[in-house]
């Protein structure tokens, strides 16, 4: 199994075209001020149609992980261990990722989070780095 | 709907590989043994309803079951709803009798994902694998994980899940894995996805399962006294995947049980034993917390002071479960209540009035309650 690439429509070609250009992006209604990820065509609140595509600000919080140590696809063999994460944009919108250049044991529920976006195989992907805040907290 | 209808027989097959058979001759199997049970000659079934299987899942599947049974029933049906969909199924079932549509209904599963294909439980995950989300593992570990952070929650109390389920496994002779766990070896197990270790996770088996409904009168008049009756039944869903979920750990089950326990008009501590759907320890943990049955965060704790076998604080999966009978969703748990509540278990919980199921699919996205009566 080969790495797999996002589909690309014109509803998440935005999204990723966003990606190149340095910006992680979510849609916010117009309606009701719910904002989400992933691309959808309507508010999954209201059901509205009406909506803007917003930049995200980049920072966020922790709200769960997991470590891989199995890899479920060759490409993937190369990784393990790494971690993919829930994680919560200060906008309101959830989303998964990983959280790069720190060890997994470092990752703590709620732990500030700043969005680095790391190209793999040519794909723009919006991972996350410890703010350096958590560093003063801890210490 | 109350103890209107009830399950008239149980069958199965042997848990484990059944290699080079299809999943289809595994429900007739099973079904041959469930219709002995009842007591009935297979053409009295009017009603067909049966989970797409996890192994090469396909289109018009109710009509080939149906076809290998040589019935032409009036409902024949497959349901989607991941692991929740066998109690599901026998809902549908139950609201088609008392209408009176059909007359008598079979609901199986079969399945090969032990030998055959077990894509589905490593499956690239959407758009979102290009972050590297895989496997069915990966969604419970999310909640394992956040499980554990929240509530302090030690390995322990996770490990006494898995190693009681496979206690009860070592006395069932149909389970898959007959191998009894040490709490010391649950501990040294190593990590599939962090949190999760090997033995925090069910097993892939090949099987088939089958029982018969009929509504209480019919039983009756055709004189089957070991009918278990069905008193209570909910559903709810969850719907959002775990990473856009609010809260990881407050699911729907707590409305399935909630429609399912006012149905039956019984308190949370009437409850003899469960059956509870045991994909991943966390699941048993965070189910007896949503349906009631344990302050959040203390479900673990108590199982581990008190005991959750047979003579412990709340009998969990007497036979196995997913962890040790058999990784196959959820009918197994439904034919050990059965059995239970005849009082012809294998390890058998003293006189039993009331037992519950839980039945839940995806990464806790689906979500199904049964509750048995005694047989009258
Ligand atoms: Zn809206």
């Amino acid at each position: 199994m080969s790495a797999p690439q996002p589909t690309l429509s014109p509803l998440t070609q935005p999204y990723w075209e966003a990606l190149h250009a340095g910006q992680l992006t979510f849609q916010k209604c117009e309606e009701c001020d719910q904002a989400w990820l992933p691309a959808r065509e309507a508010c999954p609140n209201c059901l509205s149609i009406h909506w803007e595509r917003v930049p995200a600000a980049g920072t966020a919080k922790v709200v769960s992980w997991v470590v891989y140590h199995t890899a479920y696809a060759d490409h993937l063999a190369a990784r393990i261990p790494y971690n993919v994460a829930v994680v919560e944009l200060d906008e309101g919108p959830r989303m998964l990722t990983s959280i790069v250049g720190c060890r997994s044991d470092a990752l703590l529920v709620d732990a500030r989070i700043q969005l680095k976006i790391t190209a793999e195989d040519g794909i723009p992907l919006p991972y996350f780095v410890l703010s350096e805040v958590n560093e003063e907290v801890v210490e | 709907m109350r103890g209107q209808t009830v399950i008239a027989g149980v069958g199965n097959t042997r848990y484990g590989k059944h290699p080079d058979r299809d999943k289809i001759d595994l429900i007739v199997a099973a079904a041959r043994t469930a219709l002995a049970d009842a007591g009935l000659s297979k053409d009295m079934v009017d009603g067909v309803f049966v989970k797409i299987a996890n192994a090469a899942p396909s289109v018009l599947y109710g009509q080939k079951v149906s076809e290998a049974l040589g019935l032409q029933p009036k409902i024949g049906c497959a349901l989607d709803q991941g692991g929740a969909a066998n109690i599901s199924l026998i809902t549908y079932a139950a609201l088609a009798i008392q209408a009176g549509m059909i007359d008598i209904a079979l609901v199986c599963y079969g399945d090969t994902a032990r030998t055959g294909s077990r894509a589905v439980y490593h499956r690239p995950r959407g758009d979102d694998a290009v972050m590297g989300w895989y496997s069915t593992a990966a969604g419970y570990a999310m909640i394992h994980q956040a499980y554990r952070q929240r509530y302090g929650t030690p390995d322990e109390h996770f490990g006494i899940v898995a190693v009681t389920a496979r206690r009860h496994g070592a006395n069932n002779p149909d389970a898959h894995l007959r191998v009894p766990l040490s709490m010391g070896q649950y501990l040294q197990g190593s990590y599939v996805v962090e949190p999760l270790r090997r033995d925090d996770c069910c097993l892939v088996s090949d099987g088939g399962a089958a029982i018969i409904l009929m509504s209480n009168k019919r039983a009756r008049q055709l004189g089957r006294s070991r009918a278990v009756p069905i008193i209570g039944l909910g559903q709810a869903q969850e719907s959002w995947e775990v990473h856009l979920r609010p809260d990881l750990l407050h699911t729907k089950a707590a409305d399935s049980a909630e429609t399912a326990f006012r149905m039956a008009g019984i308190r949370r501590e009437d409850v003899s034993f469960a059956q509870l759907y045991d994909c991943f320890t966390v699941t048993v943990l965070q189910t007896l917390e949503d349906y009631g049955l344990a302050p959040r965060g203390t479900a673990g704790a108590r199982a581990l002071s008190e005991g959750i076998g047979v003579d412990g604080w709340l009998p969990l999966n007497t036979a196995g479960g997913l962890l040790s009978e058999s990784g196959t969703p959820g009918l197994q748990l439904i034919i050990e209540a059965v059995r239970q509540m005849r009082g012809e278990a294998r390890l058998q919980v003293s006189s039993p009035r009331f037992g519950l199921v839980s039945n839940q699919g995806g990464s806790m996205h689906t979500h199904a309650t049964l509750i048995l009566g005694q047989p009258q």
